[in-house]
């Protein structure tokens, strides 16, 4: 099944009178279950497309369907809403709420969800995802107390606590050394593999890369390259116009 | 988002950098403190200042017979002799809007004792009551006198303070025995001091007597006197005196000495005056109208006719009070607003670096789905929260604050639950208003560029 599909998606900024367009008609399908890398040069567009797919951000023209919906054309309250139902968000530099315990910190989307939870339920579906990225003997550790690694998976706790299908990583390994970056990114194969967990991320990082069943190279706003990596089976082909 | 998560997310926010919350609040416990204690003393201030312009008589009424007139000619206010002590009683008895009062009658006499002779400013002759009426209960020296001294008209008086002076020149007073008019009187007691009224006329330079010994033992002119003293025989007959053959009187005349000795007692007396306080100023306008009634009723006035008597209030002491009560009002809610403003900038201001400093956490709560309005509730509640922590720290503040006052300074002060009432909102109301910007421009933040921002 299509998960997401984009078609002819365009993103121009408005600098004054100049207008930049950064993302010049990018079509492509990414099926549920998939491991994606998207790569690309800096000033390429990536960022910006994966602003758009994160729903963070509406692109000029193009149509952006996420299981089924249009959302190019949702409000800013309808795209937080499909946000915290529907998506996951891993960043660079983890963003954890300082001086916050690792569960309060795994909670926070819940506090935005429609969902009316209890806190005593509230901290139980925390702790169980703490436990799951192997931190539940952390539950009231602070970020500063933490490792990088144990940081990162605080935050991939904190973006699957609403079960969403689809989890971006934005740079999830830019900021910890080598060994570290393999736990990130083999807990990243082990949700892809358990729990079919679609997983997007975007790095320049070759070796990150690696991981992904599939890449998608962005150059100049558009799809360079879209080449099935060592996955048994090329499940997904996306198309450059 | 329920109201009670956001109250917990803006707690939780605000105790993650406890000090930054607390200097913050700081402004606004300063503020509100002040406030409070400004409240408090200056109601205390109030009081006293209100208490002090009545004491001047700004709630005395003074009700005066009205004119005489005998063919067509009117001899002026208060030459008719209708009002009684009787009618006093009255305006006690049924006046709800009056707190006392009491009958005047006033002689003017020399005054002696041993070498030395005075002749007072007034001789009042009244109750009891007077002092109550002229807020001079206090007395320098001695006791004043009783109801019993006014029934029996008992040679007792007061002295003011000048006098006092003027005859004893240092001497206490109380207990010698001073004459006016050949009358021997025993002074009981000496009137605090009270300085000269608004018309410059020595309030001090006075003495008070029970009204039946003034008015039946020194001016006596009581009824029976006054009907005798028209068959003198001692009068010139002059040309222009057109009907000379006075009535012969019925009864034998008797002599001063007789009369001083058994002053006869007449079934009617009339005073000079009454003088009734109000209980309050709001209220004197009730009391003329309740006095008027009663006196209307009394006096058998038909609704056509004019009155008798006339009511006078302190028209330009009420003006005063309510002026100066008013003015202190104001004074007071303007140095208390800019307290308030000072604080709310404060906050506004931590708010405003709070929310650049937070914009990373701002991106990343809307970034795992929290929309504008919750950010925005969010920062709302947490200035809210700071505000009313800092009003209830202040209200404890100023309260103590006032309270030392009142210990050290021995300042009047008055705890007044509206001022703490309007504390509370009012630092709420700061709170929303100076948290507004703050919060709006965090909720009006770009995802995207708040989670680059470094």
């Amino acid at each position: 099944m299509e998960l997401i599909t984009l078609h002819g998606i365009e993103k121009t900024y408005q600098m004054g009178d100049i207008s930049v367009p950064v993302l010049k008609g990018i079509s492509l399908a990414i099926r549920q279950g998939e491991l994606v890398a998207l790569t690309g040069s800096s000033g390429s567009g990536k960022s910006t497309l994966m602003n758009i797919l994160g729903c963070l951000d509406r692109p000029t023209a193009g149509e952006y369907w996420l299981e089924g919906q249009e959302t190019s054309l949702l409000t800013a309250d309808e795209r937080a809403l499909l946000r915290n139902r529907k998506l996951g968000f891993v960043f660079q530099s983890f963003n954890l709420l300082a001086r916050t315990s690792a569960i309060e910190n795994v909670a926070m989307p819940l506090s935005y969800s429609v969902e009316d939870l209890s806190s005593s339920e509230t901290r139980k579906r925390a702790a169980e995802m703490l436990g799951r990225v192997g931190l539940g003997d952390r539950l009231n550790h602070y970020p500063s107390q933490l490792s990088g690694g144990q940081q990162q998976r605080v935050a991939i706790a904190r973006a699957l606590i609403n079960h969403p299908p689809v989890l971006f990583a934005d740079e999830p390994t830019g900021n910890l050394d080598s060994r570290t970056s393999e736990e990130v990114l083999q807990m990243f194969e082990q949700l892809n593999a358990e729990d079919g967990i679609t997983i997007i991320m975007v790095t320049h990082d070759p070796k990150v890369a690696g991981h992904a069943k599939q890449i998608i190279r962005i150059e100049d706003g558009l799809i360079q390259d879209d080449a099935a990596t060592d996955g048994p089976t090329p499940q997904t082909s996306g198309d450059a116009q | 988002m329920r109201i009670y998560a956001t109250a917990g997310i803006a707690l939780k926010a605000l105790r993650r950098n406890p000090m930054r919350a607390m200097l913050t609040t700081l402004g606004i416990v300063i503020g509100v403190g002040a406030v409070i204690a400004m409240m408090e003393i200056g109601a205390g201030a109030s009081t006293a200042l209100k208490k002090s312009i009545a004491s001047m008589g700004a709630n005395v009424l003074v009700i005066r017979p009205g004119t005489a007139s005998s063919g067509g000619v009117s001899f002026g206010a208060g030459t008719s002799t209708t009002l009684t002590p009787e009618d006093c009683q009255a305006i006690l008895r049924e006046c709800p809007a009056i707190r006392n009062g009491a009958p005047m009658v006033r002689a003017r006499a020399q005054v002696v004792y041993g070498n030395r002779n005075w002749i007072p400013n007034a001789i009042y002759g009244t109750t009891p009551a007077y002092l109550d009426v002229q807020d001079w209960n206090i007395l320098a020296e001695g006791e004043p006198f009783t109801d019993r001294d006014v029934l029996n008209s008992n040679r007792v008086c007061i002295l003011g303070q000048t006098l006092a002076r003027e005859l004893f020149e240092g001497v206490s007073p109380v207990g010698k025995e001073i004459r006016i008019q050949n009358i021997s009187f025993r002074v009981i007691g000496v009137l605090s001091l009270k300085g000269a009224n608004m018309m410059g006329h020595d309030q001090d330079d006075v003495i008070l007597a029970p009204w039946t010994t003034i008015k039946y033992r020194v001016t006596g002119t009581s009824l029976a006197t006054a009907q005798s003293t028209g068959s003198t025989s001692d009068t010139v007959n002059t040309l222009s005196n057109l009907y000379p053959a006075a009535q012969p009187s019925l009864y034998p005349e008797r002599s001063s000495v007789q009369q001083t000795d058994n002053p006869m007692p007449v079934r009617f007396a009339n005073i000079d005056w009454i003088m009734a306080a109000a209980n309050s100023s709001q209220e004197i306008p009730l009391a003329i109208k309740q006095i008027s009634e009663v006196l209307r009723e009394r006096h058998r006035i038909r609704p056509e006719e004019p009155e008798d008597f006339n009511i006078r209030d302190m028209a330009e002491l009420t003006a005063t009070l309510s002026t100066t009560t008013t003015l202190m009002t104001n004074l007071l809610l303007a140095v208390a607003m800019i307290s308030l403003v000072v604080g709310g900038v404060g906050i506004m201001n931590i708010m405003l670096v709070s929310v650049t400093e937070r914009t990373r956490e701002i991106g990343l709560r809307m970034a795992v789905g929290a929309r504008g309005r919750d950010i925005l509730r969010q920062f709302l509640v947490e200035a809210v929260v700071l505000c009313l922590t800092g009003g209830a720290m202040g209200i404890v503040l100023g309260h103590g604050g006032s309270q030392l006052v009142r210990l050290v300074l021995g300042w009047p002060v008055q705890t007044s639950p509206a001022a703490i009432a309007t504390a509370v909102l009012v630092s709420a109301g700061v709170g929303i208003i100076f948290g507004f910007y703050p919060a709006w421009k965090a909720s009006r933040l770009d995802p995207i560029e708040a989670l680059r921002y470094e």
